[in-house]
């Protein structure tokens, strides 16, 4: 970032030393002053966002506040039109009366293999999840291959019998693929890109925006078992733990939620960025507040055991089979109850609902008692000694 | 500087004596118990970890008497609301 | 998890609350400082102060050691790192830390070589993979994880690792709080102690607090029922017209802190007589240098750290925050200019700094669970 750059978020903010004075002269009561000052960042929270550094840093890859603001501030105004606009985990199209959901994702994960999984599975997985997500039956798959020199020949025969077979397992076939070497030292071994392509069959929109009040929202399992997975297997914090990626494919888990309620306003696949970031993508797509509940989160006790040990919020940790659901309040036991009936859904339960009250933000019931607000990180979610 | 973690100190290093194996919740990992030195942890004593050391073994007893503490304030707090509901004049 | 769960259970904290507003002397107002950033992170992530009544307010201090290092020192990290075949090592909450010119992430962005590790000794295993490289560890934090650094540059002689150093930036708990009580434009009732910093250098170092200026202090736990019993210790001292140093973390804390750690503190580091805080300014004897006998050791030494004194942006409003005279959003840049995406100040960028801590959790009405002089609400 440049020196000038306390500068202009000074210039940025709407706020001038004035202003605030002035209001502070009018002398109200404490409380009216702090909602005064909560009322101006949200105005502040809703400006439009702009990229203040001059280069790319890991917290714009982490699917927080800096990836939604390079992802809005650069992709969306160079590419804007109103088939992107929506942002959601797949574009809805219709190409000659068909309704086709189309998707991308790059997997760049390392270590490429760990434990429950390895970067084909994601790179299958991933994009079928999305497509699902969306209310699409996924179909076809490209599948693109950036090595590194040197990487070992039977290490991406690993990779891809993974694809193979976690191609099959979710009913889809890679029909086109691409593969581009590069010089040692770039690529981390292997990465990879899938695009997926799904028909529409159902009758009914999806999207965030969808979410009304009185809507409950449905997590189909434990969350933080990737992200965590992940963490561990680096090898850096020396962790023994009996945790495993949840990498699965989810669109025969969706079929079954969407044949029980097909009410179902949202749906979105719980990856980088965690369950914390998509309740927040509801919130404000929709404009609607959200409650959530601590103790109705699943989690595994081995991830929070790892996650108190780091000073993590297993809630930004990222799942790779996991879904979370907005289905109109009366349809949630039923919702529970047909993610429950499949085997991937086994731990799913009611986390919240959507409210009225204070829009475009996410509060949480802690288990304490008491309330707090779930915001969206700036990057990665950070081990503290704090 | 405030990030401790309780942990069960599961087994001692063989050839290290400053280090242990604890386990949180499941999750297992080599500490260095070092600080300890004058009366180290042995398998099943609970340390509070912080940056990959035991800082202070955790004493039971006073664990569980700041538990009676707060379960007592609990309890006297059971007690009268259910002395408030039984008392309700009708 | 067993020793945390227990501590976190919401039926204890109804009648806990009752009880401290029971203590509230009708029309008089209770401020309270919770020193430890810890604190205040717990306190915001569990909602404690909606089990607070309106005339207790807690106020959030300096004991945030990512929040008090002045950018010139993050200038100065950044600098050591930029040398030749630098490998720099920190923990987590510093790699978002502004300098001058950015952070640790923004440096590595601009080639560098920050990377975040979870212990010391995690430095240490860098060191032995990369003979090749120098290896400098960014050693932060209080009296609670001095003596970690310590034993790793004990380990490390004893290794004879000779591509390890430490850039010490230690600071010590006991000066700050002097700093806040000398402060003339603030006036609190009693202390929630540091929880962990206690476990090394124990209690007594506290007990000024209580004699000289006739406040109460309890050292206290960092789970929300911990702190909850340490305010109704607090508010029962103040009813009482007591002012004594006391203990709610006994089954951590020993009366008399960690000689062990003491030690190894004083083996490998010493005071140094002056460090600058951010936003409380020189403060004397307040933070650790490396020792003469581990020069081989001091970064501060082996490379040339320019040391440059970097003032503060003048809108930033950390120092007063820091010392509780302002709450975070009443800074008049809090969460319009000074974001967690763009923090102006530590206080913002730190997880347990007040500001962060305020704006990620805490920026919403209260629903306050009991009231001042209502009993058993």
């Amino acid at each position: 970032m440049s020196k000038s750059w306390i500068d202009e978020a000074l210039a940025q903010s709407e706020l001038g030393h004035e202003g605030l004075a002035a209001e502070g002269r009018r002398q109200l009561p404490l409380a009216d002053r702090e909602q005064q000052v909560l009322d101006r960042i949200d105005r502040a929270r809703r400006r439009r966002p702009k990229v203040r550094e001059e280069r790319v840093t890991m917290s714009h890859g982490a699917g927080g506040k800096a990836t939604q603001t390079l992802i809005e501030a650069v992709f969306l105004d160079a590419f804007r039109n109103p088939l992107l606009e929506p942002l959601e985990d797949a574009a809805q199209l219709t190409v000659s009366g068909a309704r086709i959901a189309l998707t991308t994702d790059s997997y760049v994960v390392s270590p490429l293999f760990f434990p429950g999984g390895d970067i084909g599975d994601l790179a299958v997985n991933g994009t079928v999840n999305d497509l699902a997500v969306s209310g699409a039956r996924p179909l076809y798959l490209s599948a693109g291959f950036i090595l590194e020199e040197g990487f070992p020949v039977a290490d991406l025969q690993r990779v891809t019998e993974s694809m193979r077979a976690a191609a099959e397992r979710a009913g889809v076939s890679v029909v086109t693929g691409d593969t581009k070497v590069v010089q040692k030292g770039k690529a981390d071994g292997c990465y990879v890109n899938t695009a997926g392509v799904g028909v529409v069959e159902r009758d009914g929109a999806l999207g965030a925006a969808r979410a009304q009040p009185g809507d409950a929202i449905v997590v189909s399992g434990p969350i933080g078992d990737h992200g965590i997975t992940i963490m561990l297997a680096r090898g850096e914090l020396d962790i023994e733990a009996d945790i495993c990626s949840d990498t699965a494919p989810l669109n025969g888990l969706v079929a079954d939620l969407l044949d029980a309620v097909p009410g179902v306003r949202a749906m979105r696949d719980a990856t980088r960025g965690g369950v914390a970031t998509i309740l927040n993508e509801i919130a404000r797509a929709a404009d609607v507040g959200v409650l959530a509940v601590e103790d109705a989160i699943p989690v595994r006790a081995e991830v929070r055991g790892a996650s108190e040990l780091l000073g993590i919020d297993p809630m930004y940790v990222a799942c790779e089979g996991r879904l979370v659901a907005v289905v109109p309040g009366e349809d949630a036991d039923r919702a529970v109850a047909a993610l429950r009936a499949h085997p991937l859904g086994e731990r799913a339960a009611v986390i919240g609902h959507v409210r009225a009250e204070q829009p475009g933000i996410v509060q949480l019931k802690t288990a304490f008692g008491g309330t707090r607000i779930v915001d969206l990180l700036v990057g990665d979610p950070l081990p503290r000694i704090c | 500087m405030c990030l401790g973690i309780p942990g069960e100190v599961i087994e001692l290093h063989a050839e290290q004596p400053d280090l242990a194996k604890v386990n949180v919740s499941g999750v297992r990992r080599m500490i260095n118990i070092g600080l300890l030195s004058d009366d180290p942890p042995v398998p099943g004593e609970w340390v509070l970890i912080h940056v990959g050391f035991a800082l202070s073994k955790i004493d039971e007893q006073e664990a569980a008497a700041t538990l009676q503490f707060l379960e007592g304030t609990g309890q006297a707090y059971e007690d009268e609301l259910a002395a408030l509901k039984a008392s309700v004049i009708e | 998890m067993r020793f945390v769960d227990e501590f976190r259970d919401a039926d204890k904290a109804h009648a806990l609350a009752a009880k401290i507003a029971a203590l509230c002397e009708p029309g008089r107002q209770y401020k309270l400082m919770e020193v430890c950033g810890g604190h205040t992170h717990t306190i915001y992530k569990h909602g404690l102060e909606d089990y607070l009544p309106e005339s207790i307010t807690l106020v959030h201090g300096p004991g945030c050691p990512v929040c008090v290092i002045p950018m010139g020192r993050v200038d100065d990290a950044i600098h050591l790192a930029s040398q030749p075949d630098v490998i720099m090592t920190s923990f987590g909450d510093m790699m978002r830390v502004p300098g001058s010119g950015g952070s640790f992430f923004d440096a590595n962005a601009e080639g560098t070589h920050i990377r975040m590790v979870y212990s010391p000794l995690d430095s240490l295993k860098i060191a032995r993979q990369n003979p090749d490289k120098r290896v400098v560890f960014m050693a932060i934090g209080f009296e609670t994880t001095a003596p970690s650094t310590a034993m790793t540059m004990i380990r490390a002689k004893a290794e004879g690792l000779e591509n390890f150093s430490v850039f010490c930036n230690h600071v010590t708990i006991v000066p700050a709080i002097k700093a806040i009580l000398d402060s003339p434009d603030l006036r609190l009732d009693g202390f929630i102690g540091p929880g962990h910093v206690s476990t090394v250098i124990g209690c007594r170092p506290y007990e000024f607090i209580a004699k000289q200026y006739g406040k109460p202090v309890v050292v206290a736990g960092f789970e929300p029922l911990d702190i909850l019993q340490s305010i109704y210790m607090l508010m029962l001292q103040l009813s009482q017209g007591r002012s004594e140093v006391e203990n709610q973390y006994a089954r951590v804390v020993p009366w008399d802190g960690n000689l062990v750690a003491l030690k190894a503190i004083g083996e490998t580091m010493e005071l140094r007589p002056y460090f600058e805080w951010r936003g409380l300014g020189f403060i004397s004897h307040s933070a650790l240098k490396v020792h003469e006998k581990y020069a081989a050791m001091d970064a501060e030494l082996i490379f040339q750290v320019p040391g440059v004194r970097v003032a503060d942006p003048k809108a930033c409003q950390c120092g007063e925050v820091l010392k509780g005279v302002l709450k975070p959003w009443e800074c008049k840049v809090f969460g319009t200019a000074c974001t967690p995406e763009t923090p102006i100040g530590t206080c913002m960028v730190s997880p347990e700094g007040a500001c962060a801590a305020y704006y990620n959790f805490g920026r919403m009405n209260r629903n306050r669970v009991a009231e001042a002089g209502v009993a058993g609400s």
